[in-house]
């Protein structure tokens, strides 16, 4: 299965960055929200994987059952989750924002911080 | 005899920055004495200088080092000989006068105090330049020099003439402090040496490296930027835009002679070659020629100071190429008699523009009532600038026409070429001297006056030293040529410089022809400008245009390279970012040839495939997706599968954080794109398709590959194990993942939480925080009514 999952990883990061590297800004979006699963993933598959056996352990006993998965990368998706939501929720607020402001969604009209026709610089001391 | 230990020498070199750091409120809390005060700063060291002079003339070196970075060898170590003495003496004594004058030429100035600092600093830099003994100590020292001039060229930064005379001046004298450091880090490997004292006891090795010829070439580069040498020579005259006492300090004694400082002390390690040798006699024989033809052309009186500073610069490069006991002696002789009567002259041209308000030549005359004092000074001056005899000029002058009767060929030539640049000198000299003063008196901008006591000591010092001290040709012989002769010539000199007129000598007669040539051009000055300005003009271009031309293409270079890296598309710059990420992850597999093997078609269970294909169809929903809403949905589809996937495995904290952010995610998307009037398709056309895909699945690929690599080699589990054993009976908690982010990684946690209130936050003011149209200001009274 982990071999499986290294296509499906590769699948992810594929659209997602195909994504990423359109113009308009709700596709980029989409491409970040993708773009946190395919790393999920990645942290996931990379702890190996094992079936079923959630890593808690039983009443009555001191150790998880033998074969049980790795919690380690668990502990770190799930902080990656949360990140990832967190970032996409403001990246959304943003995009929203911008489209207010500069009535555009598409990256080659936001032209405020590099306008096209910047000043040359003055040739004097 | 060994070298003594004194650290009094870097006490000298350290002792004008802490003036400089204390010069303003000096300046704030005396007013007009400050001058006077400060000057006690650089006499003292003048005076301690003179305490070195008799352990230097019997040949004893004194040195002092103080680790700095032992482990590359590099010391903050100076050392006096011959040579550093009679700079340190030249620029402290000189630099006592510039202080005392800058206190009465600059009494009012809002930046006076910032002045005092400057000057001083700049003084410092030389000064430690001269006593350096470590190369990179004296690399420093040499930088800081350009930077203090800089300040002091631009002090009178309003302007734009002296913004840029300070960037011309920085551009070139610190270009060429990286061509020496070049050089002498190039010597440094070449002989293993990495001081002065090591460099001159081992004399000789350098030149018969095979390198020899580029660290020739690198600290010639150097020392020519800084000494103004053609074809680099174009900043000095512009420099001419600092206030007069920076003109007097820098032109006279310091900055450009810095230069010259740098060749002489390298005449041992670098010198005795035929490519020394021409290179140096070339370049200083044309400097020399230039500077007196183009001072003659000028009107200005500080600009034809400047280009006769030009000559004397070729003119000591000239005599240091020759090389000869006689020629390096003249050097010497010359050297100090130039900062003498040059220093006077740069400080009465601008006690003349302080009295009268111009420094144009043509506009001035008949001071001699007015301004007595500086006339005399003017005088004295002149007489060692012509080489008149019993001035210090005229034993400068003898000995080095001396130098060049010796053989035919090419001393005979380089005898012309001192004969015509010392009497375009000489011209230039008396015509400063004698025109504003003789005649009548014209009108000028003030009543012309006399300057005070701190303007007029200073020329009429130097002036007056400058005549007598041809007088103590003993004492010179004893003190001066015999030990800075030593320092140059790497051996012991034995000087007899005599003031005599032995009528039967060629040296006599070329001092006579220089003269009369002078005389003559003096005479006929207006013709000569004439004459000059027409072929100036013939000729259109200065290397003064050329560094325009080379400074304002380089900005256009800049922003053509700017707009070329920053063109405004932010996909293109993501594109870029794709590529190298894509770069990063192939090359070391590549480099290291450490791909991973391509496993075989795994074998699943249908409800592992069913998941997968759960995940495919969402992706490629999103990507296909012709409204927005279904690719909205489709978002939900393949965030969903990947809960699956982590159901599947044993992951039940993943799956619900993930359902609930998933969904969270597809309804906040839903109502914000509601609310949007966007495009509903990713127009792409075919071709930028393909080119994003390409590069998306390279890159893609690449992670595939880096977790294969990972997958095939042994996981390490020591935390796994740690975590799984320590949670029950330590920690207290069953579920080890929650164990883990609220206890052993609960300061990360911690960190997460407060991303996302920041986030939220953020959110909070995108949302609410509006621009406000411009309201009237309220007044008091509309605020209480409200």
């Amino acid at each position: 299965m982990e071999i499986a999952l290294v296509g499906l990883v590769t699948l992810f990061f594929a659209v997602a960055l195909y994504l990423i590297l359109s113009k308009s800004i709700i596709r980029m979006l989409l491409g970040v929200v993708v773009l946190g699963n395919a790393v999920h993933l990645l942290i996931f598959t990379i702890g190996r994987l094992t079936t079923e056996i959630p890593p808690i352990i039983p009443a009555g006993t001191y150790v998880p059952l033998e074969g049980s998965a790795n919690p380690l990368p668990q502990a770190l998706i799930l902080t990656a989750i949360v990140i990832s939501f967190a970032l996409f929720a403001f990246l959304l607020v943003l995009g929203y924002r911008a489209y207010e402001e500069l009535d555009a969604d598409n990256t080659d009209n936001m032209r405020l911080a590099e306008p096209e026709d910047a000043p040359r610089p003055p040739f004097s001391y | 005899m060994g070298p003594s230990l004194d650290f009094s020498i870097a006490l000298i070199a350290i002792a004008p920055f802490v003036a400089a750091l204390f010069a303003p409120w000096i300046k704030h809390f005396t007013g007009q004495l400050a001058g006077w005060i400060l000057a006690i700063v650089p006499l003292s060291i003048f005076i301690m200088l003179l305490g070195f002079i008799e352990p230097v003339s019997g040949n004893n070196v004194v040195v002092a080092a103080l680790p700095w970075i032992p482990s590359y060898g590099i010391e903050f170590s100076f050392f006096v000989d011959g040579l550093s003495l009679v700079f340190g003496l030249l620029i402290s004594g000189i630099g006592t006068f510039i202080v005392i004058y800058s206190g009465g030429y600059l009494a009012g100035h809002p930046h006076h105090g910032r002045f005092f600092s400057y000057i001083l600093m700049f003084m410092g830099s030389m000064l430690g330049l001269v006593l350096a003994d470590n190369i990179f100590t004296l690399f420093v020292f040499w930088e800081l020099t350009s930077i203090t001039s800089f300040l002091l060229i631009g002090f009178d930064h309003s302007r734009q003439a002296a913004r840029r005379a300070a960037i011309q001046a920085l551009v070139v004298t610190g270009g060429g402090g990286l061509l020496l450091l070049a050089g002498l880090i190039l010597l440094s490997t070449m002989t293993g040496q990495n001081s002065l004292t090591g460099l001159l006891a081992t004399a000789g090795l350098a030149q018969s490296h095979g390198a020899y010829i580029i660290a020739l070439l690198l600290v010639i580069g150097g020392a020519f930027a800084k000494s103004a040498q053609f074809p680099l020579h174009f900043w000095l005259p512009n420099a001419m835009e600092a206030p007069t006492p920076v003109s007097a300090f820098l032109h006279s004694a310091t900055m450009v002679k810095a230069g010259v400082y740098l060749l002489a002390r390298m005449n041992p390690v670098l010198g005795g070659t035929e490519p020394w040798f021409w290179i140096l006699t070339l370049f200083g024989g044309v400097t020399l020629l230039l500077g007196g033809a183009l001072a003659i052309r000028q009107t200005d009186l500080k600009q034809m100071l400047a280009y006769t500073t030009l000559g004397s610069l070729g003119l000591l490069v000239l005599l240091i190429g020759v090389g000869t006991k006689e020629a390096i002696l003249g050097a010497i002789l010359y050297l100090c008699a130039h900062s003498l009567f040059k220093g006077a002259m740069f400080m009465i041209a601008g006690t003349i523009d302080h009295g009268t308000g111009t420094r144009d030549i043509t506009a001035l005359g008949g001071l001699r009532e007015k301004m007595p004092i500086t006339f005399i000074a003017a005088l004295l001056s002149v007489i060692s600038m012509a080489g008149f005899p019993i001035a210090l000029g005229f034993l400068a002058k003898e000995e080095m026409y001396l130098a060049m009767t010796m053989g035919l060929w090419p001393d005979l030539l380089f005898l012309a070429v001192l004969i015509v640049g010392n009497s375009l000198m000489m011209a230039v000299g008396l015509l400063i001297a004698l025109k504003p003063f003789l005649g009548a008196l014209k009108p000028t901008p003030y009543k012309p006056h006399e300057g005070s006591l701190s303007l007029y000591s200073g020329p009429v010092v130097l002036s007056v030293l400058g005549v007598i001290a041809g007088l103590f040709t003993g004492w010179i012989n004893a003190n001066v040529l015999n030990p800075t002769g030593a320092s140059i010539y790497n051996q012991a000199v034995d000087a007899s410089v005599y003031l005599g007129f032995p009528i039967t000598e060629p040296k006599v007669w070329a001092s006579i022809a220089t003269w009369i040539l002078g005389g003559v051009l003096f005479w006929k000055a207006e013709a000569v400008r004439g004459a000059l300005r027409r072929a100036g003009n013939a000729i259109g271009w200065t290397f003064d245009i050329g560094f325009d031309a080379t400074m304002f293409g380089l900005v256009r270079l800049a922003d053509g390279v700017t707009r070329f890296l920053h063109h405004g598309k932010l996909e293109w710059y993501t594109l870029v970012m794709f590529v190298v990420l894509a770069l990063t992850l192939y090359l070391p597999m590549l480099i290291t040839g450490t791909a991973p093997s391509i496993p075989d078609f795994p074998i699943l269970t249908f409800y592992e495939w069913g998941a997968l294909l759960f995940a495919v169809i969402g992706l490629a929903a999103v990507l296909v997706a012709k409204t927005r809403l279904v690719a909205i949905v489709a978002l939900g589809i393949q965030g969903f599968a990947v809960a699956v996937i982590f159901l599947l495995f044993g992951a039940p904290d993943l799956i619900w954080t993930q359902f609930m952010v998933e969904t969270l995610s597809v309804v906040i998307l839903a109502l914000v794109m509601t609310r949007l009037h966007l495009d509903q398709r990713d127009h792409r056309e075919p071709a930028l398709a393909l080119r994003d895909g390409v590069v998306s699945l390279a890159a893609a690929t690449g992670f595939a590959f880096v977790l294969l690599s990972v997958l095939q080699t042994d996981l390490d589990l020591t935390l796994t194990r740690l975590f799984e054993a320590t949670s029950a009976p330590v920690a207290h908690g069953r579920n080890i993942v929650n164990v883990i982010l609220v206890d052993y990684r609960a300061v990360d946690t911690l960190g997460e939480i407060s991303v996302v209130m920041a986030a939220g936050l953020a959110i909070l003011a995108l949302i609410r925080l509006r621009a406000k149209p411009a309201r009237k200001p309220s007044t008091p009274r509309a605020r209480r009514n409200a």
